[in-house]
């Protein structure tokens, strides 16, 4: 759906970003992710032309962006900035309305696709009318996000937009965005410099460093096959996290007992990753997770046996 | 003091119709270049915020043009654009850009770069980020630039007078012109109320919220352009001769009102400064003009004197008058200056003025060359610490040389040190330095003595303007008692008001005196 071909931009001495290339599946979820200054926000901004890159090519849909108006390619492709970029002179409503004033949409249709969007994005219709710096941070996050989606595009930039947000608020804006039906549909590419956060929302991850990819996978890729150093070592803080994250049930599931005990009834889907199983230990009253991979293959655990598949499967990744 | 304020009443009740015309003009004035400030200012701020690079020289050049001061840019403009409301508009508009230019250019500039870059992402061309984006949101700093500007216009606009573009500075100049307190507050609390009112009127709009009242942005252009006409009302009469008064000889009982009382001359008149008046006259833009007698422009620009034959102008004979402590301070000083007493007549004088207004020499060599002329040159003998005696003068060319002749002879025969405070704006300021002892001298005349400063009545005026020397014996004694000053010997030269014509037009309109006039205006 989109592909970046050999793209290079120079800023008078430095090379911001330097030959990469990188392809986008459709409905896919693509993480930038990288330190400060390697060149994450200047990739995004030649997907949509705020910066023309010195050299290279960016194709969506194989159509050269170049080869279009500015201004209609912009309206094709929703974008979320770093901190919001609010109008400051308009209500919430007027700041969701501006890509449909934009396109011509008559009025009625602007305010049904608004209260669709305030709804799902649980935002009460009361702050309609209200300006930008009378809400919290994470509503005008949201509101930046309602304004971006309003038009549907197929495409979605996003520039770390939960930056600017505080842990708690963080995590719950994680769950409401995975869960949001909206995004499903879209192609998407998110920057972020937070490594949680790539491994949470990401389907593939692309680790960039001085302007050049240096790997480019799935979050277990990462984890398990490193490119090199930098790789490792960035992950390295949070890996055993990052693991329990990527790793899901049905990866283990070879590794763990056969031992079919009487099920207390409700069992859990072996979609969900190794933390979630986790935390259902802590949670649950009984010693024992019951987890069901199909009708017939069910299988009941303890903690201790959870434990030593997990360690199977990274000794088994990492030969 | 309750007194003072009753007549000050009376006088802003009697002179209500010119107070309200005047009024009108000034808030046109300063609306009408206003709005042309706003035209061209906003525009440039906005394309030097687009284009940084021009930005330095515009706002540098804008900013030149506010260090001007106001008379001389009036001054600029007269070759150019001649007398009346072009020049004065073109000057306040000019003063008026600094403050929008830079304003808009901040306030556009100041804008928030990612709410910019929001609406580029959004698919907003250049115009539309301007007007939905930039523009509403530097507006509150845009707003306070023409506030600004509408401030600094009202406070220039009573300059306008000046060119005889109208406005407050009428009283306001008049009054000091002649020393007539009640006429100079009649302008100036007016032009001091209007300046307030606009401000605290400007403020409010500033927190006026655009986005609420949308009709707001279609009256702020509509409510300029109405207030901008009110300069047109008054201005809707003609004349088949124009006449351009000084705001001084307008109020003056030996000026326009004994024209107007003893002769009966009815004129379509302007008031104008002097300063640019002669030259109006000689480009054709005025054909009467109330000039003095000895002015060098006189005879640059080929002007001739009307003949006062009913004898409504008094003498104006020119001599240095001195309070009397200084005369005790520096008792060489009498002797001194009247070396020049008896020197210069009427026709010497003329042509001293003629080279410095004319010929552009600077007063200081007319000075010498006159001095040296008639042997009465000495070089300076030198610093000593017999003391400083400070010379003034009023704001004219004459003056200018006398103060020069003054402080050459100081110099030359005593052993004095000489301080020049040239330039003391009219009477009033010259006469108030001197009794406040902030100069020592200036030179003054009979006929500004006896009406301006004593405020002769007008038996008094009657009686002792007959002849010179009665004028001169009247404000000698005068003075000395009321004032202790002393009214030294007389130059010779008597640089009395007068009126006067092209000399072309006069011969072949066939106008000699006051009465030739009148008799000209009053035939169809
Ligand atoms: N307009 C510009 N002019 C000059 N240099 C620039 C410009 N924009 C970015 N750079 C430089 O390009 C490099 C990459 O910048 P970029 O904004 O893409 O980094 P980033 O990965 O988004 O960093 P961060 O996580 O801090 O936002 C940096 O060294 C930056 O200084
Ligand atoms: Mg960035």
């Amino acid at each position: 759906m989109i592909k970046v071909d050999k793209v290079s931009k120079q800023f008078n001495k430095v090379k911001a970003v330097d030959a990469i290339s990188f392809e986008v599946q459709e409905q896919e979820n693509l993480i930038l992710l990288g330190t400060s200054g390697c060149g994450k926000t200047t990739t995004l901004k030649m997907i949509n032309r705020l910066i023309e890159p010195t050299s290279g090519n960016i194709f969506i849909n194989g159509k050269n962006v170049t080869s279009q108006q500015p201004e209609n390619l912009r309206r094709e492709i929703g974008y979320v900035l770093q901190n919001n970029g609010l109008f400051p002179h308009y209500t919430v409503a007027e700041n969701i309305a501006i890509v449909p004033q934009l396109l011509k949409w008559d009025k009625k249709k602007t305010e049904k696709r608004t209260a669709e969007l305030m709804e799902k994005l649980h935002l009460g219709a009361d702050y309609l009318n209200a300006y930008p710096n009378e809400l919290s941070g994470g509503q005008q996050q949201r509101i930046g996000l309602a304004r971006a989606l309003v038009s549907d595009p197929p495409v979605l930039l996003m520039d770390e937009p939960f930056g600017a947000l505080d842990n708690v608020t963080r995590a719950n804006i994680h769950k409401e965005f995975k869960a949001l039906d909206e995004l499903t549909r879209k192609t998407i590419i998110m920057v972020t410099h937070d490594v949680q956060e790539a491994f949470e929302l990401g389907n593939r991850i692309c680790l960039m460093d001085k302007g050049k990819i240096v790997q480019s996978g799935t979050p277990a890729d990462l984890l398990f096959n490193p490119a090199n150093e930098f790789v490792e070592s960035f992950l390295k803080d949070q890996r055993l996290h990052l693991e329990f994250k990527a790793i899901k049930i049905t990866d283990l599931w070879d590794l763990l007992p056969d031992k079919q005990k009487q099920s207390n009834g409700n069992s859990l889907s072996a979609d969900i990753d190794l933390w979630t199983a986790l935390e259902n230990f802590r949670y649950a009253k009984s010693e024992t997770l019951t987890i069901s991979k199909s009708e017939n293959e069910i299988k009941t655990i303890d903690f201790e046996q959870l434990m030593s598949a997990f360690n199977r499967y990274k000794n088994k990744q990492g030969a | 003091m309750s007194e003072h304020q009753q007549t000050l009443i009376e006088f802003m009740r009697q002179q209500a119709d010119k107070l309200a015309v005047q009024t009108l003009q000034h808030i046109g004035l300063t609306f009408i270049s206003l709005f042309i400030a706003v035209l061209i200012g906003l525009p440039l701020g906005i394309l030097i915020a687009r284009k940084k690079q021009l930005s330095g020289s515009v706002l540098g050049v804008a900013g030149i043009l506010q260090t001007i001061p106001s008379i001389a840019l009036l001054g600029f403009m007269i070759p150019i654009l001649g007398i009346g409301p072009k020049p004065a508009i073109v000057a306040l508009l000019l003063y008026a850009l600094l403050p929008i230019i830079r304003n808009t250019y901040t306030g556009i500039t100041g804008v928030d770069a990612s709410v910019k870059e929001a609406a580029t992402a959004m698919g907003m061309n250049n115009w539309q980020i301007l007007f939905k984006v930039e523009l509403p949101l530097a507006m509150p700093v845009i707003l306070a630039g023409i506030r600004t500007a509408t401030v600094i216009n009202v406070g220039v606009a009573t300059l306008a007078s000046y060119i005889a573009a109208g406005g407050l500075g009428e009283f306001i100049f008049g009054g000091i012109s002649l020393n007539n307190t009640n006429m100079i507050l009649a302008g100036a609390i007016p032009a001091a109320l209007l300046a307030v009112i606009f401000d605290f009127l400007l403020s409010r709009v500033q927190k006026l919220n655009f986005k609420k009242i949308k009709a707001g942005t279609y009256a702020m252009p509509v409510l300029l352009v109405v207030l901008s006409s009110l300069y047109f009302i008054p201005n809707a009469y003609g004349g088949k001769l124009t006449a351009g008064f000084t705001p001084e000889f307008m109020g003056r009982q030996d000026g326009n009102l004994g024209l107007e009382s003893k002769y009966g001359l009815k004129i379509h008149t302007i008031v104008i400064s002097d300063a640019v008046m002669y030259k109006a006259a000689y480009e054709k833009q005025l054909d009467v003009i109330s000039g003095y007698s000895t002015d060098g422009r006189l005879k640059a620009y080929g002007l001739v004197v009307l003949d006062d034959d009913k004898g409504i102008f008094p003498p104006y004979y020119a001599a240095p008058i001195i309070r009397e402590d200084a005369l005790r301070k520096f008792p060489e000083l009498e002797k001194t200056l009247n070396l020049l007493s008896g020197k210069i007549n009427d026709s010497v004088m003329t042509d001293l003025n003629y080279r410095t207004d004319y010929l552009h020499q600077s007063p200081e060599r007319v000075a010498k060359d006159f001095l040296t002329q008639h042997n009465l040159w000495k070089p300076a003998r030198g610093q000593s610490n017999a003391g400083i005696v400070r010379v003034g003068s009023k704001i004219f060319g004459e003056q200018y040389i006398l103060a020069n002749m003054y402080s050459m002879l100081i110099k030359g025969y005593t052993n004095y040190d000489v301080s020049t405070k040239t330039g003391l704006g009219g009477t009033k300021i010259c006469f108030d330095a001197l009794t406040n002892d902030q100069i020592d001298f200036y030179p003054e005349y009979t006929g500004t003595g006896l009406l301006a400063i004593l405020q002769a009545s007008p038996e008094t005026i009657n009686k002792v303007t007959q002849n010179k020397d009665s004028t001169y014996n009247y404000v000698q004694q005068e003075f000395k008692n009321r004032y202790q000053i002393k009214w030294l010997k007389p130059i010779g030269f008597n640089n009395a008001y007068a009126l006067m014509m092209r000399e072309q037009q006069a011969k072949s309109l066939n106008i000699k005196t006051i009465s030739n006039l009148k008799r000209y205006l009053n035939s169809k």
